[in-house]
């Protein structure tokens, strides 16, 4: 509490004697001195006409509380917020310790349970067997991916990220690795290299992790070519170009060891993709976000269908994707109402060949189609509704795949699908969704419950 | 088609050039680019990623925003992590090595300051903690007169040549607003003690500044919205005599039905103060914010006491 007597000497000092010799300096560096001097004086007058107020309220108040109540006079109730007057240095903003360069450790914790019409085990899309990742979430309750993430800069020039999920396959406990790559920092010409596995940048939900879904599974499109979400190992390369509006490039050359590439083919460079994101505001309350993409994938003996009795496909998988989301919050607050509109429409091409589980190999080169447009609207804060409508299309690959799984059904298949979601903070969220899915022979009604909780650090989600 | 492609490459090439010449400025919040529009003159073309009608914690990495860092010369933001939801994305998506932090081109305001409400553990249970102090420091004259020195000589070294022109400016906005802060400061002295329920902890410096009391937030804890319990708890704190507070304060950006039920029942009045530059018709600069929220504060009290 004597502290501040010690201020009020200096403060007549720096007020009794403004450089009068700047006065009569015209020089910038002088004008500008003076002014900082001054500006430091008005702060520690307002300081300390501020503690002297504080001073005579904590006399007023300890002469008003009289001692037969017993109780000591305490300066601290009349002071509230009162702090340690260390108002002149700027205070610095870390600590030094010897966990400060620990890298950012994040947790995610996902579990569910699902109920299906149908037996989940024998899902099937007649025309596209799934391959990869994709299928629907287990029956009942399950544990969904626990993900470890660690990041970090490594030095001047380098980030690396990590994020590991802890999976139960089958009764046993496995650590996957999701990613895991080391991206440049600052390198010239708005340029960023990623190298490592990575999510492919390709589309828009592609590069989106599980936790940040707006509803518990992917688009049907993307569990039918992209094995659910097509993760690779590989080299990223992005450039910015220098416009005024948003627009990016990318390119990427990918080992091909999974869905839709198979099997490293190529010596290990089994897949290439090339993107560009454009994107802008319109005034404050729009942004969009405009991608295009196409993915180039070598298959040699890529396993997909039943996992009993896969089919195996060798050849080219030729795939483009366009994508479009627009978002809307009133004035851009986004945490009190929006509303997000996605879409992306699907093409490929595969050509090559087929095996079947009997042996029997046959040519394929059938074009393929898909897309999906969702909506999720949050009317207020924590509560968002949401509703997505999935569809795939294929041409008729021949009748020599007649009475095969690769050969589709007479319609479409579709999937109709709802949810509600409520989040706590941006750190919880509960979900509800159905599906209506009539992707299969038999049309099933799916119900799922989910939920999403991450503690530690929480990196900012993209756009 | 190679033309084309040709056409295309020169265009990008070019659009650098045909962009104004001075520094690029990006800052995070209004009134940051309100200062480095008082300090740089015409000598800066700043721009700010949030409007004042936008909370500044929750906002999205939009392109626009990543095609804007991508070109700034220097990027100003409050920190004390007010932006994290956002700014480290951004700063990594804009392959910008001229602004990301440590480098000349990135300035933390809240590092100029003696910033408040510093929690000595944090905890999520508390609600959206800021472990390096409130970030809200502009709602200080004092703190911004810091700010404005850091970022004066900041202009000057990244463009040294007319350094002698950021000092000249620098030294007259600070003339101007310390002359304008002891006015603050004198029309301001009735408001000393006066006990203020806030609608979100924005306001901490303010009442440091001006010697209010805060008697209790309108969030239960920071960063959750307000809940009928909650507000059910404080109407019977406050009570209904008018006399529990002195007014309830909250920024355009946040739900005005908290503090107006709270108004209506209370009969404590409720003020919505700009939090920064365009909050209000008035408050179109660093000065007539502060004239702005002065004056509102003592309409209330006046209100108030009648």
């Amino acid at each position: 509490m004597n502290t501040r007597w010690f201020y009020l000497p200096l403060a007549w000092a720096l007020s009794g004697c403004p450089l009068t010799m700047a006065q009569d300096g015209q020089t910038p560096e002088l004008d500008l001195l003076r002014e900082e001097i001054r500006s430091m004086r008005v702060e520690y007058e307002a300081r300390i006409a501020e503690l002297e107020t504080r001073l005579e309220a904590a006399e007023q108040a300890a002469a008003a509380k009289p001692s037969a109540q017993g109780a000591p006079a305490t300066a601290a109730e009349p002071m509230p917020g009162y702090e340690e007057p260390a108002m002149m240095s700027p205070q610095t903003v870390s600590v030094a310790r010897d966990s400060s360069f620990n890298p950012a450790i994040g947790v995610t914790f996902q579990g569910q349970a699902w109920a299906f019409d149908n037996d989940p085990g024998d899902y099937a899309i007649p025309g596209f067997p799934l391959g990869g990742e994709a299928g629907p979430a287990p029956e009942g309750l399950s544990l969904a991916e626990t993900e470890i993430s660690m990041s970090a800069n490594v030095d001047d020039k380098f980030t690396a990220l990590l994020t590991a999920p802890i999976v139960v396959e089958e009764g046993e406990v496995k650590f996957e690795l999701e990613e895991a790559w080391v991206e440049t920092v600052g390198l010239p010409a708005s340029l960023a290299v990623r190298m490592g596995r990575f999510y492919s940048a390709i589309g828009y939900q592609n590069s989106r992790h599980f936790h940040a879904w707006d509803f518990a599974d992917q688009p049907l499109v993307y569990q039918a070519f992209l094995g659910n979400q097509y993760l690779d190992d590989g080299l990223q390369v992005r450039w910015l170009a220098p416009t005024d509006f948003y627009l990016e490039f990318s390119a990427e050359l990918l080992r091909g060891d999974r869905y839709p590439a198979g099997g490293a083919a190529n010596s290990g460079f089994g897949a290439q993709s090339l993107s560009a994101k454009t994107g802008g505001d319109i005034g404050f309350s729009n942004s969009w976000l405009l991608g295009l993409s196409w993915l180039g994938a070598d298959a040699d003996g890529r396993a997909s269908g039943s996992e009993d009795d896969p089919l195996y496909f060798t050849g080219d998988s030729d795939l483009l994707i366009a994508d479009f989301v627009w978002k809307w919050a009133p004035n851009g607050n986004s945490r009190q109402r929006n509303l997000i509109l996605q879409a992306e429409f699907l093409w490929r091409n595969e050509n090559g060949e087929y095996s079947l589980p009997d042996g029997a190999t046959g040519p394929w080169d059938v074009d393929q189609r898909g897309w999906y447009v969702q909506a999720v609207y949050q009317p207020f804060p924590r509560w968002r509704f949401g509703a997505r409508y999935d569809q795939l299309s294929s041409d008729e690959p021949g009748s020599w795949w007649l009475d095969t799984p690769l050969y589709p059904m007479d319609s479409d298949p579709r999937r109709y699908s709802l949810m509600v979601d409520w989040s706590n903070s941006e750190f919880s969220r509960l979900r509800l969704q159905y599906n209506y899915d009539s992707a299969g022979e038999d049309a099933d009604n799916q119900f799922g419950l989910q939920y999403i909780f991450s503690i530690g650090a929480h990196g900012a989600h993209s756009f | 088609m190679t033309r084309t492609i040709k056409a295309l490459a020169l265009l990008l090439l070019l659009a650098p050039l045909t962009a104004v010449a001075g520094l690029r400025v990006f800052a995070c919040e209004p009134e940051w680019s309100a200062l480095a529009e008082e300090i740089g003159g015409d000598r800066v073309e700043a721009s700010s990623a949030t409007h004042a009608l936008q909370d500044p914690h929750y906002v999205e990495a939009r392109p626009s925003l990543i095609s804007q860092v991508r070109k700034a010369d220097l990027v100003i933001c409050s920190g004390a992590q007010l932006e994290i939801g956002w700014l480290p994305m951004l700063l990594s998506k804009a392959n910008n090595p001229r602004i990301l932090p440590g480098k000349d081109g990135f300035l933390e305001a809240s590092s100029m300051v003696r910033r408040l409400d510093v929690p000595d553990s944090v905890d999520r249970a508390q609600g959206d903690m800021h472990p390096q102090g409130n970030p809200h420091i502009q709602m200080n004259p004092h703190n911004i007169a810091r700010v404005a020195q850091a970022l004066g000589k900041r202009l000057a070294e990244l463009d040294p040549d007319n350094a002698a022109d950021y000092q000249a400016r620098t030294a007259d906005f600070l003339r101007r607003w310390n002359t304008a802060i002891t006015r603050w400061e004198e029309q301001a002295k009735p408001l000393a003690g006066s006990r203020v329920v806030c609608h979100h902890k924005s306001w901490v410096y303010l009442e440091d500044w001006l010697g209010l009391r805060e008697v209790t937030t309108l969030e239960p804890v920071p960063g959750i919205p307000p809940t009928a319990a909650h507000l059910s708890a404080l109407l019977a704190e406050l009570g209904t005599d008018g006399k529990g507070a002195d007014m309830i304060i909250r920024s355009p950006f946040q739900n005005p039905k908290p503090s107006e039920w709270l108004q209506e029942r209370t009969g404590i009045p409720a003020v919505m103060l700009p939090l920064t530059v365009g909050g209000s018709d008035r408050a179109k600069d660093l000065f007539s914010l502060f004239d702005d929220i002065i004056e509102r504060m003592l309409s209330a009290r006046a209100g108030s006491r009648s």
